[in-house]
């Protein structure tokens, strides 16, 4: 399991990595989705993989519990992933309206406008 | 436990949304109210100051759980002179916003203004790792919205770009915090703090991770290199006051390395000893190159002032590299000053823009009040590039002074010398373009058309820009006192003895 789990973060930070290298505005939001996924998955491995156990204390017996912690992280880590991943999605789509272009560089447009100058 | 801790939290948090939702059609009195919450938290900042003065660290635990299970704000000197900065920029920023209509731009001003303090008075007061990167999302996602203010082509395109770089940066930070639990079951900074230095440095990988991610991390919002790259096109596009309250939020990122990495890793830790410092170092002499050449390359106003922000970053960055209370206590004299002279330059030079055609430095006929405008700049200039007699010039002197040692004498003082001289031709270039030669080209107007009427600025648009030049000269005149201060400040962040105790205290019975 600690390889399916390693190799699926591995997998979304790389593709991850790569949309948001690619400078528009579309892969990048997808390249930022991708990477929060990866992040939550790797928070809630931080805690140690355990199957089939309750995170509280069980009080019939000796029963071994997960750790709780990173299971309250991801879900602030999720809950702040969306709202962000919303307001990214607003501000393209403004921008993209306001220059007609979804690029993100910005020094590629100044070029353009001293060469239309 | 003193309440007073959690209220520049609660204060501005309680405030926007009354301000979002029952005032949004109102700017009357959104302003009012707005304007109330700033002078309140400008008090509550000054008890806060007043408490943690004696040295005491004190701590407000949330929901009275015990430190390392619940999150807990720590006060601090250096918390309390954090949160009192923010309250003082804050106050300024936001008269000035009123007094040139920036507010009334747009929608949400105020609101979005608030949740910024929020923001960043819970980052500063936080004693909880975690804890830090909720605070720092909240300031951030206030400032996406304050930093699209009003809107525009360039303006939207410089907020996506910097929208983007902050949310990569926030999944940097989440994989440091994801290590640092990892690898110590914690996070919790004094419970960091005294659980790291047990780790032997052969199985300290895993710290060592995390403690760069988080250098890394807290280098964006610094805008250290090589991460610095998104600080000119933001704060040049930003709407000036916005950028001149963003003068603070470079230095969240330089509070966060001095807290973090001096109490979680500091000096002495087995596992990260001499890592952090040996590549903060460099980074910030190339930082304090690249602004200064940017100042002497801008071909544009806000952008040159956006560059002498990055090469202060750099100078106060190379001061908090050496880790020691000697270089801290500098760093911090100059964290103020450059606070305050970033915000200065910013709120005269939106003035000087607002009456000229756009913010280029080519000579053109000059503005109303050519004489007033090009006095204030001159100060602030001089504040910024650390000539005598404003306290730019014992800022840099603290910081020259503090870094004396063999090794990094040579590049430190070079770098800030250079730096200084380079930043003082930058800008002496653009005030002579602006307001210089501007004297000597007529105003050439049509035949027929009516004169313009001149646009004054009124006493309450020059009055806060004023109010940020009078805390330089206050800052220079009692640098003896402040210095003391600042003194305590920076032995009392280096005694983790103390802050360690003081916040794992066993809570007591009452």
């Amino acid at each position: 399991m600690e390889i399916l789990v390693a190799s699926a973060i591995g997998a979304m930070t790389a593709g991850g990595v790569y949309l948001l290298l690619r400078l528009r505005t579309f892969p990048v939001i997808l390249g930022l989705a991708l990477l929060s996924y990866a992040v939550n998955v790797f928070l809630f491995s931080s805690g140690r993989l355990a199957i089939d156990m309750s995170p509280i204390l069980s009080k019939y017996g000796e029963a071994s519990y997960t750790d709780p912690l990173p299971q309250a992280l991801v879900l602030t880590a999720i809950v702040i992933s969306f709202g962000m991943t919303a307001v990214l999605v607003m501000i393209s789509l403004g921008a993209f309206l306001e220059s007609d272009t979804d690029s993100i560089d910005i020094d590629q447009t100044e070029t353009d406008e001293d060469a239309a100058q | 436990m003193s309440h007073w801790i959690i209220l520049p939290v609660v204060l501005p948090a309680m405030l926007a949304p009354i301000i979002g939702f029952m005032m949004r059609h109102d700017i009357v009195l959104a302003r009012v109210t707005s304007t109330v919450g700033a002078v309140l938290l400008l008090a509550v900042s000054l008890v806060l100051v007043s408490m943690a003065a004696d040295g005491t660290t004190h701590i407000y635990r949330l929901g009275d759980w015990p430190a390392p299970f619940g999150i807990v704000l720590v006060l601090d000197r250096l918390s309390a002179l954090m949160v009192l900065l923010t309250a003082v920029l804050a106050l300024m920023v936001l008269l000035h916003a009123m007094a040139t209509g920036w507010d009334d731009r747009g929608r949400h001003f105020h609101a979005l203004f608030q949740f910024q303090l929020m923001g960043i008075c819970g980052a500063f007061l936080t004693g909880d790792i975690f804890n830090l990167f909720v605070f720092f999302e909240i300031l951030l996602i206030a400032s996406y919205g304050l930093m699209i203010h009003s809107g525009g082509r360039e303006r939207m395109r410089a907020g996506l770009q910097y929208v983007v770089m902050n949310l990569a940066g926030s999944t940097l930070f989440l994989f440091a915090l994801g290590t640092l639990y990892a690898s110590t079951g914690t996070l919790n900074i004094a419970d960091l703090a005294a659980k790291i230095p047990d780790i032997p440095a052969d199985e300290a990988g895993l710290v060592r991770v995390a403690a760069m991610l988080l250098m890394i991390v807290f280098a964006v919002k610094a805008a250290l290199f090589p991460v610095q790259f998104w600080l000119p096109a933001t704060y040049s596009n930003a709407p000036a006051p916005v950028a001149a309250l963003f003068a603070i939020m470079t230095k969240v990122g330089a509070y966060s390395i001095l807290r973090v990495h001096t109490v979680v890793f500091g000096p002495g830790v087995a596992g990260t000893e001499g890592m952090i410092d040996a590549w903060l170092f460099p980074a910030a002499i190339v930082t304090i190159a690249l602004g200064a050449f940017g100042v002497l390359g801008a071909k544009r106003l806000m952008p040159l002032i956006s560059f002498s922000v990055v090469g202060s970053m750099g100078t106060l960055l190379v001061a908090v590299a050496a880790f020691s209370p000697v270089a801290t206590t500098a760093a911090l004299y100059y964290m103020v000053h450059s606070t305050f002279a970033a915000a200065c330059l910013f709120l005269i030079a939106d003035l000087v823009v607002s009456r000229r055609k756009d913010d280029s430095l080519i000579p053109t006929a000059a503005t109303v009040q050519n004489g007033l405008f090009a006095a204030i700049f001159f100060a602030a200039v001089i504040a910024m590039a650390g000539m005598p007699p404003l306290s730019g010039f014992l800022g840099k002197l603290l910081v020259l002074d503090a870094l004396r040692d063999p090794g990094v004498i040579v590049w430190a003082w070079t770098a800030i010398l250079a730096g200084s001289l380079l930043t003082i031709v930058g800008f002496a270039r653009a005030g002579s373009a602006l307001f210089w030669k501007s004297t000597s080209i007529e105003m050439a107007l049509p035949e027929g058309e009516e004169v313009e009427v001149p646009n004054h600025a009124t006493v309450a648009q020059v009055a806060p820009v004023m109010l940020t030049l009078s805390t330089l000269v206050i800052l220079s005149v009692f640098a003896g006192p402040i210095a003391n201060y600042l003194e305590q400040t920076s032995a009392q962040l280096f005694d983790r003895s103390g802050y360690i105790s003081a916040v794992l205290a066993p809570v007591e019975e009452s």
